[in-house]
């Protein structure tokens, strides 16, 4: 190779040092992230709810997560709908349900009130999706009976003949474990959920309590019949600028 | 023979091995997951084989353990041949080799017991994210210190592509896999709700952007002008659409999340970037096309040469595909629909498997210094793959823009007029098509691999020497 130089003089030296390209590409790769991901952890209009902040539970002293009614803002997951939201991550379900709603005329009819980026706050890790082989699921909650849940997850054919969902009938036979929801409640809160002593103990342990005896598919239910029931909208509010 | 005992080829020759054997079953398990959606009776209503489980498994599989091995293998391969020098460490890479397949192995254990993060195409727990940092980092370290001993004066521009890849992923794996674990295979994220969708897409799109699209143009820099015989077309072009691929890639992301509720100026901005990105992303697609003026009449002979020239076709479609996706009045009826599905496979199934078949025919015949066993074979794969792609990417294109002004329809009442159920069922020829068109694609990998088995075997029967003796 003639030692000629076809581009600048950077470039030359960029290429024939590999430390020198490592460190260029290393600043060159970092830009693009720390622009679009940063400003979102400090930047007060990312969450509605520095504006508007009835959309979060305001929290009385002394009051419990059982204390909590739907409409009342978006609170913490109880262990129960923690230990539902495992099961929901295990048996892919974000793979074909969205739980995001976009603001326009159709999906809103169809699915409810656009999402806010407070309604998931405590949602570690979001549960958005990307693809609707099967509906949203955001604002599921209050839709269909219990009864009407139980059946459709365990047959969804039996109720929606055009279904493609899988059946689970496992979720009827297993049975939540007591231990696995103290840890996980602990290590929501260690991520700084809000759970105060009162809603399951200084050491999570009453977090066993709540799953106990409950099978997966009690939980799903659960878990499905909160979704997007937590926040009361009003109506004219412009919630995202 | 005299390359042979030059370089490290044995580690080359077990990645292009793997990379060929991956290839058949993660498509494999993609033909399972498409008849899933066509035929739900095929969940067999066993937890481990459903849609959900077995969809993480097919990407993983794809992506990590074919892509993987094609990368590492077609890395190690063009870095000791464009230095001139044997790999830094050979031991190095038979840890890198080992220690990726196990990854792999373990994958295919853990994903279908549901053993998941839930994020996606990062679903592995944290103890394989471990793994797959120390794998990554011995794989590129190896890497960059062959770069660093070459014998020639400036580093190739395969090269460029392979390290930018190589640091961009590190940044990737390591944020977006921060997670904090509740027992030895369940954690979570440490982010949550708009930064971890934001983060999580980050990494999405880029591991597409660098992993399946830098590293892949690595590929096509060294395979493609070897295959044709031909210098690389423009220096300039390369040096330029570098860089701007380089800087541009990191910004897309944020196009997966416009009308959610990411702030609007970060998915506008994450649009908008991908709207300039045609440019770079069409100038590796430009020098990679012109590199042949003057050869194209090989491609009458040349079969491995088809596959090179068609993934670059498929990639500037894909390339063109892209942004005009994430405009947003495209994307808002795009998004949610097997028009993404359709979009992805037209990457993964025209660019990367094409580009990679290119190049692991080529290696197939220098490693084991031979001609392939059946050049009508290799052709017959060629086309099973283009028909089988292009009526994947067809099928997902009706399906997808149907689901999409279903969703939106309304009737002269005013009232939407499908049902959501309605449209899935609308959906159900396109979903048998796509199926068809995998089976298709499948069948050809499966092609390949008979080729390749048949002519190591020859190559290893006639000479007794150049296959890899041992594991």
């Amino acid at each position: 190779m003639s030692n000629k130089i076809h581009s600048t003089k950077f470039q030359d030296k960029v290429e024939s040092n590999v430390f020198v390209m490592f460190v260029m590409l290393a600043i060159v790769l970092s830009v693009g992230g720390l622009v679009e991901i940063v400003p979102l952890f400090y930047l007060k209009g990312t969450m509605e709810h520095n504006k508007h902040p009835e959309i979060v539970w305001q929290r009385q002293e002394g009051q419990t997560l059982a204390d909590w009614k739907p409409g009342d803002g978006v609170r913490p997951y109880t262990a129960l709908e923690l230990a539902v939201r495992e099961v929901y991550i295990r048996e892919g379900c974000y793979l074909c349900h969205s739980q995001m709603i976009r603001p326009f005329r159709d999906e809103d009819e169809r699915y409810g009130h656009y999402s806010l980026a407070s309604e998931s706050m405590y949602d570690h890790p979001f549960q958005w999706g990307s693809k609707r082989t099967g509906p949203d699921l955001a604002r599921v909650g209050g839709k269909y009976s219990d009864e009407w849940q139980r059946q459709h997850l365990i047959a969804p054919r039996s109720l929606v003949p055009e279904s493609v969902m899988p059946n689970y009938p496992w979720l009827a036979k297993n049975m939540l474990d007591g231990e696995n929801a103290v840890k996980t409640v602990a290590a929501m809160a260690t991520l700084g959920v809000p759970y105060t002593a009162d809603d399951y103990g200084a050491d999570f342990s009453g977090a066993a309590a709540e799953v106990k005896g409950k099978t997966e598919l009690d939980a799903t239910v659960a878990y499905l019949q909160v979704l997007g029931t937590m926040v009361t909208f009003e109506e004219g509010v412009d919630y995202r600028e | 023979m005299e390359a042979t005992e030059k370089y490290n080829f044995d580690v080359v020759r077990w990645f292009t091995i793997m990379a060929v054997v991956y290839l058949v079953v993660g498509t494999l398990v993609g033909v399972i997951i498409a008849s899933q959606l066509a035929w739900p009776v095929l969940n067999f209503d066993i937890a481990e084989l459903t849609f959900g489980r077995l969809r993480p498994l097919h990407t993983n599989a794809v992506i990590f353990a074919f892509g993987g091995c094609a990368l590492m293998g077609t890395a190690f391969y063009t870095v000791q041949r464009t230095c001139g020098v044997p790999l830094w460490s050979n031991k190095l890479a038979w840890f890198a080799f080992f220690l990726w397949n196990f990854i792999i192995i373990s994958a295919v254990v853990t994903l279908p017991l549901g053993l998941t993060q839930g994020k996606e195409y990062a679903e592995l727990e944290w103890p394989l994210d471990i793994l797959i940092a120390i794998a990554w980092l011995a794989y590129s370290f190896n890497f960059a210190m062959t770069i660093a001993r070459r014998k020639t004066s400036h580093i190739y521009v395969s090269n460029w592509f392979f390290l930018g890849m190589m640091v961009m992923i590190t940044y990737l794996h390591v944020v977006n896999s921060m997670a904090i674990p509740v027992s030895l295979f369940k954690s979570y994220s440490i982010f949550s709700g708009v930064q971890d969708a934001m983060i999580q897409w980050w990494w999405g799109h880029n591991a597409v952007g660098y992993y399946l699209t830098a590293g892949f143009l690595g590929i096509m820099y060294y395979f493609v002008p070897k295959q044709a015989n031909r210098p690389v077309f423009s220096y300039r072009l390369s040096v330029i659409h570098f860089w701007a691929l380089m800087f541009g890639y990191v910004w897309l992301g944020a196009h997966h999340l416009q009308y959610t509720a990411l702030p609007d100026w970060t998915g506008s901005l994450g649009a908008a970037v991908s709207l300039a990105m045609i440019i770079p992303s069409w100038g590796g697609a430009v020098n990679g096309m012109m590199t042949l003026s003057g050869a194209w009449d090989k491609l009458r002979t040349d079969y491995v040469l088809r596959f090179l020239v068609m993934s670059l076709a498929f990639y500037a479609m894909s390339t063109f595909e892209g942004p005009v996706m994430s405009s947003k009045t495209v994307n808002a009826l795009s998004h949610y629909t097997d028009w993404g599905i359709g979009h992805v496979h037209s990457g993964a199934l025209g660019w990367v498997v094409m580009v990679s078949a290119g190049a692991l025919y080529h290696m197939i015949m220098k490693l084991w210094n031979t001609e392939m066993y059946s050049d009508k074979l290799v052709n017959l794969h060629f086309w099973m793959a283009t028909i089988g792609a292009v009526i994947y990417i067809v099928a997902m294109w009706v399906s997808g823009i149907m689901q999409g002004l279903m969703w939106r329809d309304y009737d002269a009442f005013g009232t939407l007029s499908y049902t959501f159920a309605e449209s899935v069922a609308a959906m159900h020829p396109y979903y048998v098509m796509r199926a068809v068109g995998g089976i298709i694609f499948w069948l050809g990998g499966a092609v390949m691999l008979y080729n390749m088995i048949m002519t190591i075997r020859m190559a290893s029967a006639t000479r007794g020497v150049g296959a890899p003796a041992r594991a």
